[in-house]
């Protein structure tokens, strides 16, 4: 178990990068701390693979470091810096048998064949395939066959960090809650550093203690899943996260108040920074409500997703979706829209410009 | 890595040594060659090029030679074709009864239908004729195409078919302008493959041949039986046979690696 | 899952009919001849079971099968894990794999009887690259004209030269079809080479294994234009493979009845081996 540091690490798969845009990876530095449960989420070809390979040791980073527990393994090859991963198609040795499987890792380390035998046994329990020790892995179901590659990567005792790079993938969508509940109860039990590379922001939401979410090689925000849907720090991360995503409107700044369609939108506090780039209001569809007054707006569409309704409306040309309990307008309908205050954010050029009331009480 | 693909490189090196050495002989003149040993041609001719070219039992064997195996090539493919989706899409009496009697047929040794076939194809009137060894040629190269090709077309999904036919597509059309093209790179394998196996296939194309239809391949032994033996003649022939097969195998060269992996065993 | 469908008989009638015109109908005219005894003429007499009991007993026979095993196992012993070995050592991706992949496939593209003579005028004591190097450089006495031995040797390394790429092509391509994941796997999981190899990529390779394994089979017992054309099956008889006695006894003697016996159970040694090669490749799946 290790507390893992990345020290400005950067990548470019380019020998000689020159423009930023030549990095598959831009400038990171993080700390993640032992035993701890995190998820790396980003579209695809947003630099999380890269950055899981570089942590795992496939890939020496351009520049950089990478720390276990302050000790530089940044040359280190994958067999030496004890971790295990969970790849996207589960990996088996198709002609051992399902033991065999778990017990390779061991074997190559040249354990005796009672460790073997005990932490094989150990691992088997946990992952509830005692029943197929004895079966050809060959013949084993995808989810099966991704517990065993899981299960490969637990056996070791002394590993570091175990990396998951998409595991669900292939697995069926009946089977990918129980594995992903069985993911999380086996977290619980080794208290191992486990990362979990993903697209998909349930699967990160519910495994993780902090996500950290990447886009287009770099780290747009790090926090809990509360934190990245309460407060996103870049307009990206409110998009990306949440179902429908964060609603993004155009405005102006007039003497420190946003102003949107010719009205004046309560932000949740003062504008810290020089607003002159692009400024956006965010704000999320859940705090979102249709009211006798506000911001007038036309209902476009109309969707019932289940626990509550979407309800998509258009103001001066912006899309707004607010999300509503109970009773939703017909489509067609004029509504107005109110925003909840201290959810309201301001961003300039993407990135979060406004600080909450309280928090800034707090501080003086 | 850069010292492991010494292995691929010596290979190679020994895979070309003997071609290097056709080549070179070709350029040699017959006393060059008798006269002994020389690395490289001392007095480069064309004289045998020029003899295959301008002597019509010489060049038309190429001619005879690209013409059945052509039409093998075309005759395997296109009844190939169907078989293949009848056996890729379709369970029915025998199948596989039928599939695997298909294979042995690539197992009979050429020797053991070298008479028959001379019979046979005397008895329909088409001995000495380019058809008798495209068809004779099918033994082994329609069994080979079936298996190519039902490997590849197993790989196109079953849903590409539904989907064709609730958009009203008929049979006839969706095979010809939807499935085909998508198994396009395994119609070039089986053709390569085809035209590989029928390109150098000797035996039976000799025997079912006599003046009008001869092989190249069998043109070449007569340099044994006229004035000696003319090695610069036989070395120029030798080479010019190598030319077809290196055209059409830089066509598929990003394919032959994946041909034989799709087939199933 | 396939359908049941009767009417796929159809598109196979094509493909049927065809490779029954040229499988069927010569079958039973070597079936036909050999139960029977001919002087011409197309007089025949029944002959019954003893054209078989005479070849099975035949000395000659057995000669040529036997080496005709001996040929084949040989080949197989020597470009199966050679050519595995070599694509191995090729890189997996690269500008210059097309151009080996080129190169190493010309000799599968020649006329088999221009492979023969283009090994001939390579070996030729005096005046051959191979034959002078061996004979003049190294001082080894070489004359496969004269020699069993070294007829041997040349018709076996002949044979590495022509089909050793089939081997390398097919590994090949069962090769890069690994995905890199198992490699990183294999890293992670602290494998040595030989265990990368033995679980990983042999498994894979398995399945093209066995077609380069019967396909070389098949090929290399059916042989018949590169020794014939090389040593004509001398020097003696030491290089007659059955194929060139089979030949040689129709056409060259036409004893048909004995001739058509022969190619019957050549035929079914050649199907017995396939099935026996196939069938113990392929036993693991079944369970």
């Amino acid at each position: 178990m290790a507390k893992i540091t990345l020290s400005k690490l950067r990548h470019s798969y380019f020998p000689n990068p020159k423009s930023p845009s030549d990095y598959a990876l831009k400038e990171i530095d993080l700390d993640w701390s032992d035993g701890g449960a995190y998820a790396l989420l980003g579209p695809s070809g947003c630099g999380k693979s890269t950055l899981l390979n570089i942590i795992s040791g496939l890939l020496v980073p351009s520049e950089g470091q990478i720390l276990f527990d302050g000790q530089d393994v940044t040359k280190l090859p994958p067999d030496q810096r004890n971790i295990a991963q969970v790849f996207q198609f589960p990996v088996i040795y198709d002609t051992m048998s399902v033991y065999d499987n778990l017990a390779f890792p061991l074997r190559n380390r040249g354990r005796d064949e009672n460790t073997v035998r005990e932490r094989v046994m150990a691992i088997a329990e946990m992952l509830e395939v005692t029943d197929m020790l004895d079966q050809k892995a060959a013949g084993l179901s995808p989810d099966n066959k991704q517990k065993i590659s899981m299960g490969r990567g637990l056996v070791r005792e002394d590993v570091n960090v175990v990396m998951f790079d998409e595991p669900l993938t292939v697995i069926d969508p009946h089977l990918k809650w129980k594995l992903r509940s069985k993911l999380k109860e086996l977290h619980q039990r080794v208290k191992a550093t486990m990362i979990y590379v993903t697209h998909d922001q349930t699967e990160a939401l519910t495994f993780a203690d902090q996500v950290v979410v990447m886009q287009l090689g770099e780290v747009v925000q790090i926090g809990t899943p509360i934190e990245l849907f309460e407060r996103p720090a870049h307009t990206f991360v409110g998009h990306f996260i949440g179902s429908p995503g964060m609603n993004i409107l155009p405005c102006t700044l007039l003497n420190g108040a946003a102003r949107f369609a010719d009205h004046n939108i309560a932000l949740e506090g003062p504008i810290h920074g020089e607003a002159l780039g692009k400024t956006e209001i965010g704000i999320r569809p859940e705090f979102v409500s249709l009211s006798d007054q506000g911001l007038p707006a036309v209902v476009t569409k109309v969707s019932d997703v289940g626990r509550h309704i979407v309800v998509e409306c258009e103001a001066n040309g912006t899309r707004i979706s607010a999300v509503v309990e109970g009773r939703a307008p017909e489509k067609g309908t004029a509504v107005h829209l109110s925003f909840r205050q201290d959810m309201t954010r301001l961003y300039i050029d993407g990135w979060l410009a406004s600080t909450p009331e309280t928090s800034l009480e707090a501080a003086e | 890595m850069q010292k492991r693909s010494i292995v691929p490189i010596i290979y190679i090196l020994f895979l070309m040594l003997p071609i290097y050495w056709l080549v070179a002989m070709s350029f040699k003149t017959t006393n060059e060659i008798l006269a002994g040993f020389s690395l490289f041609p001392q007095t480069f001719t064309l004289e045998n090029y020029k003899v295959i070219f301008t002597d019509p039992s010489w060049y038309w064997g190429y001619i005879n030679s690209i013409a059945y195996v052509t039409i093998n090539t075309v005759i395997s493919i296109t009844v190939a074709l169907p078989a293949a989706y009848a056996f890729s899409r379709y369970r029915f009496l025998g199948d596989k009864q039928l599939f695997f009697w298909l294979l042995t047929n690539r197992m009979a040794p050429a020797a053991v239908f070298a008479l028959p076939f001379f019979q046979l194809y005397s008895a329909v009137e088409l001995f000495d004729t380019y058809w008798a060894v495209a068809l004779a040629h099918c033994l082994f190269n329609i069994p080979l195409s079936v298996w190519i090709l039902e490997g590849f077309m197993g790989g196109v999904p079953k849903e590409l078919d539904e989907t064709a036919f609730v958009d009203g597509y008929s049979f006839p059309r969706f095979f010809a302008t939807i499935f085909i093209p998508s198994i396009k790179a395994g119609v070039g394998v089986a053709a390569f493959f085809c035209f590989m196996f029928s390109w150098v296939e000797l035996l039976l194309a000799k025997t079912l041949t006599a003046v009008a239809a001869k092989p190249i391949a069998a043109t070449m032994t007569k340099t044994a039986s006229s004035a000696g033996y003319e090695l610069g003649l036989l070395a120029a022939a030798g080479t010019l046979t190598i030319i077809p097969g290196a055209i059409v195998i830089y066509f598929v060269r990003n394919y032959i690696a994946k041909g034989f992996a799709m087939g199933r065993v | 899952m396939k359908t049941e469908n009767q009417k796929a008989w159809f598109f196979v009638l094509p493909v049927l009919l065809l490779v029954a015109f040229n499988a069927l109908i010569p079958m039973m005219t070597v079936v036909n001849y050999s139960v029977q005894e001919t002087f011409g003429d197309n007089v025949f007499f029944w002959q019954g079971l003893d054209w078989f009991q005479q070849i099975l007993r035949s000395e000659r026979f057995h000669a040529a099968l036997g080496r005709q095993f001996l040929f084949t196992f040989l080949i197989l012993i020597i470009e199966v894990p050679l050519g595995i070995a070599i694509a191995l050592s090729m890189p997996r991706k690269g500008l210059w794999v097309p151009v080996c992949l080129v190169l190493m496939a010309l000799p599968m593209l020649i006329p088999w009887n221009v492979v023969g003579a283009m090994w001939n005028i390579f070996t030729l004591p005096d005046i051959g690259l191979l034959g002078y190097f061996l004979n003049h450089v190294l001082g080894i006495n070489y004359d496969m004209t004269q020699d069993p031995l070294a007829a041997w040797v040349t018709i076996i390394t002949m044979d590495v030269w022509h089909w050793t790429s089939l081997v390398v092509l097919l590994s090949y391509a069962g090769l890069v079809s690994i995905p890199d994941a198992y490699y990183q796997a294999a890293k992670i999981d602290g494998a040595s080479n030989w265990s990368v190899f033995r679980f990983i990529q042999l498994p894979k390779m398995k399945t093209v294994l066995t077609i380069a394994i019967l396909l070389r089979f098949m090929d290399s017992f059916n042989i018949y234009t590169e020794p014939f054309v090389l040593t004509g099956g001398g020097p003696g008889n030491s290089t007659t493979m059955l194929s060139i006695d089979l030949v040689k006894i129709a056409l060259g003697q036409f004893d048909l009845g004995p001739a058509a016996a022969m190619s019957l159970i050549y035929f079914a040694i050649t199907l017995l081996v396939s099935w026996l090669f196939y069938t113990l490749m392929t036993k693991d799946d079944l369970n």
